[in-house]
């Protein structure tokens, strides 16, 4: 069984579905196939875990869109919240 | 597809068939509260504003006040007004007659001697409609009648992974079947404007879209507040939405994928038949659903992933969450498990189950805020009393 999902491809963030511990291997679909990473904490259930590494600076990416910063280096399979990310009001009108 | 309900004077059709005791200010609402509690059939709310108030500040009092007394689900008003507040009994009852013919009663507490009188004239009154509802039977209409009011509250990831997108497929549905649904919450369209944008019928629900986004945030700028603080909430957070562009993300697929037709302001009556509509409301969840009760909703379809409570004084108001723990949970407070949809369930499947149950609701079924005789509402402020 899969314990995690994420939405959209361009997602560098997978949402957990069941609670993951620590070291527990983490597999969600993706693209017809399956991803398999290692979880590096224990990441509540519906919170959010890197699927790549993400350097400080960099976007976090869910639903395909930009939900905020990094402000530290995030490993894949860390949680990502509120310790590791900002959020950052972007023109969207220009962006569009 | 249709449901049973009761046709109004202007045209209208209700879901529910209700007698409002309506206090035109805050010195009238412990009235109202004591005429509503002898009366079975009657309901009233809690009206802290009305009085000392700057002009945009009154005017969404006066649209929320006048909004539910043309609410189709309301049979009849009986006005309640202490006699010298700002909001005049006379403006008051102008407000309810431009927007419909049903039947209002007034009674303004100065004049006729205190306290008990008023209660004892605005039961009488109110006696006397219910038994006039009474009579009304109700007839089958299609769905395309109803506007349904898409609020979230008490947000967690799960409300953007299933039970906003089993509300958005309600949305879709509705407009579908040629009725209404009501996109909300201007504060958590921030970081998703530009999605909704791209939806518009038109440059102007287009540029509309923006403004009230800018609008809401330079309003709480103006005086030196940011809308991050307190959003997203500790719930929020806790249960792992991390940023205010998440919760927005999440929020917007209440909305569905259909064309933005239209963009109200705050309470203001929305055209029915009109698909898929936004009003500019807070993201404060009893305000909001306030006002697009105002606008002329029916029922309300509200998810929640930290299990919230909320119901109407007039509009049921049906409670989904997409989470598995919060429902085992809450199931006291929670109508729907929309939860399967993260574990491979069928979304169509999920839909179709939902608008049937929408029908229910709609030809009289109580929700669980109903049963449990929930009514809080609010109504939303510019700024401090003057």
């Amino acid at each position: 069984m899969h314990n995690a999902m994420i939405i959209d491809s361009k997602d560098n963030v997978a949402v957990a579905i069941e609670p993951i511990k620590a070291g527990d291997a983490v597999t969600y679909p993706c693209g017809g196939g399956e991803v398999q990473l290692t979880a590096q904490q224990d990441i509540t259930i519906y919170h959010k875990l890197a699927v790549r590494d993400i350097a400080k600076g960099e976007p976090i990416v869910k639903y395909g869109e930009h939900i905020g910063v990094a402000i530290s280096d995030i490993k894949a399979g860390e949680h990502v919240h509120v310790h590791n990310v900002e959020g950052h009001r972007e023109n969207l009108e220009e962006k569009e | 597809m249709t449901f049973y309900g009761y046709k109004r004077p202007d045209g209208r059709v209700g879901v529910r068939n209700k007698v409002l005791i309506l206090p035109a200010s805050v010195c009238a609402s412990d009235t109202t509260r004591i005429i509503a509690q002898q009366v079975e059939g009657a309901v009233t709310f809690n009206n802290q504003l009305g009085c000392s108030q700057v002009a945009s500040d009154q005017q969404y009092t006066m649209d929320v006040m006048a909004g539910y007394a043309a609410n189709p689900n309301v049979y009849g008003t009986v006005v309640v007004s202490l006699g010298c507040e700002n909001c005049q009994m006379d403006l008051v009852v102008a407000a309810i007659q431009e927007r419909t013919n049903k039947p209002i009663k007034q009674v303004i507490i100065q004049e006729v001697g205190g306290t008990l009188k008023a209660v004892d004239l605005g039961v009488r009154y109110a006696k006397e409609m219910v038994s006039d509802a009474s009579l009304l039977q109700k007839e089958e209409f299609p769905l395309s009648e109803l506007i349904v009011g898409t609020e979230c509250g008490g947000s967690d990831p799960t409300s953007g992974l299933a039970a906003n997108v089993l509300i958005g497929e309600m949305s879709d549905r509705i407009v579908a079947e040629g009725g209404t649904s009501i996109l909300s919450e201007t504060t958590e369209f921030i970081g998703a404007e530009h999605i909704l944008a791209r939806r518009a019928a038109n440059k102007e629900v287009h540029d509309r879209i923006f403004e009230i986004v800018h609008r809401y945030e330079k309003a709480l700028q103006l005086v030196g507040e940011e809308v991050r603080e307190g959003n997203p909430s500790p719930g929020n957070k806790a249960g792992g939405i991390t940023t205010l562009e998440e919760k927005s993300l999440g929020c917007i697929h209440k909305g569905g994928h259909t064309t933005v037709n239209a963009v109200y302001d705050y309470a203001k009556q929305v055209e029915p038949k009109s698909g898929l509509v936004i009003m500019d409301t807070p993201g404060n969840d009893p305000s909001s659903v306030a006002a697009m009760v105002a606008g002329g909703a029916q029922v309300v379809v509200f998810s929640t992933g930290r299990g919230s409570p909320t119901g109407n004084p007039i509009a049921p108001v049906i409670k989904i969450t997409g989470n598995r723990i919060t429902f085992a949970n809450m199931e006291d407070n929670i109508d729907v498990d929309a939860s399967p949809i993260i574990y491979g369930g069928d979304l169509k499947q999920l839909g179709d189950d939902f608008m049937k149950l929408l029908a229910e609701v709609a030809s009289g079924r109580q929700t669980k805020a109903e049963a449990l005789g929930f009514t809080e509402m609010a109504i939303a402020r510019v700024c401090n009393f003057v």
